[in-house]
């Protein structure tokens, strides 16, 4: 897909997509990080000693996922150049988290885009939202 | 609340010694595939996904410098807070270049801030460090400001 900047709008939607933690993805992430916090793979540890309900999905791992919001939908027409997010609510191993986003404002000037991103849980509750400023390439004149 | 003290906050400025790390296809192939990427240069490890910053540069502690909740003792660089369980509280990223394989980098984390607030089930402590990466020829890669939170 390649996006123009002439035809976006201000409120279109970028592509929502879900998410579902396993152990054997929380294991593969945490090892390709190098996290050995027990709050992301021992269970009994993370009920009985720090009160969560279940294994915690990480907080950047949710941040990646929506900063592959912005990174899929602008593909190989442009690039991210900054991105945050706040992780206000925990996420549970057994949810289904889905990630999302829309535009807020476009610079036609500068070919920049700003971004409001989004993981939601099961609830409909927005847990980590959060801002992206893409660049998107000039298309070439005919 | 008062929770910290002028001892946790005297840390507000401390800066870890700076991480130097090789970066390699097979480690961004490993994170790409991790994290559920979609686009063909991050899964075939020409480039890292911005977030495969995330935690590369932490000391690696050894086992018996390890806490009970598996994180290090001593390796972060920052006091011993009162409160003990911790959690990631957000992020913002900002690049300047995307990373390759064979990247030579050098990674500085920066304690940038520290307060309390008072949260919905108790009191949180958040503790705010920048992180500053430049490549080998010492030119800007990546910025990035973390929170974690204990709780």
């Amino acid at each position: 897909m390649s996006l123009d900047i002439n035809t976006l709008k201000v409120g279109d939607s970028l592509p929502e997509r879900k998410h579902t933690a396993t152990n054997v993805s929380l294991f593969m992430y945490n090892a390709a990080v190098w996290n050995h916090h027990r709050i992301h793979y021992d269970e009994r540890y993370t009920i009985e000693e720090e009160s969560h309900p279940a294994v915690v999905i990480d907080g950047p791992l949710q941040g990646d996922w929506l900063s592959q919001v912005a990174l899929n939908w602008v593909g190989d027409t442009g690039r991210l150049l900054s991105f945050n997010y706040s992780n206000r609510r925990a996420a549970y191993l057994g949810d289904t988290l889905t990630s999302g986003g829309r535009i807020v404002e476009i610079d036609k000037e500068t070919g920049q885009v700003q971004l409001e991103l989004f993981i939601r849980n099961g609830d409909g509750n927005i847990i980590t939202p959060g801002q992206g400023l893409v660049e998107i390439d000039r298309q070439e004149a005919d | 609340m008062g929770l910290l003290t002028a001892q946790h906050t005297a840390w507000i400025g401390h800066e870890d010694p700076a991480i130097h790390v090789e970066i390699t296809r097979r480690d961004i192939q490993k994170y790409s595939a991790a994290t559920e990427q979609q686009q063909a240069r991050y899964l075939k490890g020409d480039e890292a996904p911005p977030m495969f910053v995330f935690n590369l540069f932490s000391a690696i502690p050894q086992l018996a410098d390890l806490r009970q909740d598996g994180l290090a003792r001593s390796t972060t660089g920052g006091p011993s807070l009162p409160l003990k369980r911790t959690m990631a509280g957000g992020t913002e990223v900002r690049q300047h270049r995307p990373i390759r394989p064979g990247d030579v980098l050098t990674g500085t984390r920066k304690i940038v801030d520290m307060f309390e607030k008072q949260g919905a089930s108790g009191p949180l402590i958040f503790t705010v460090r920048s992180l500053r990466v430049v490549d080998a020829a010492d030119r800007l890669v990546l910025e990035e400001i973390q929170t974690g939170i204990s709780r």
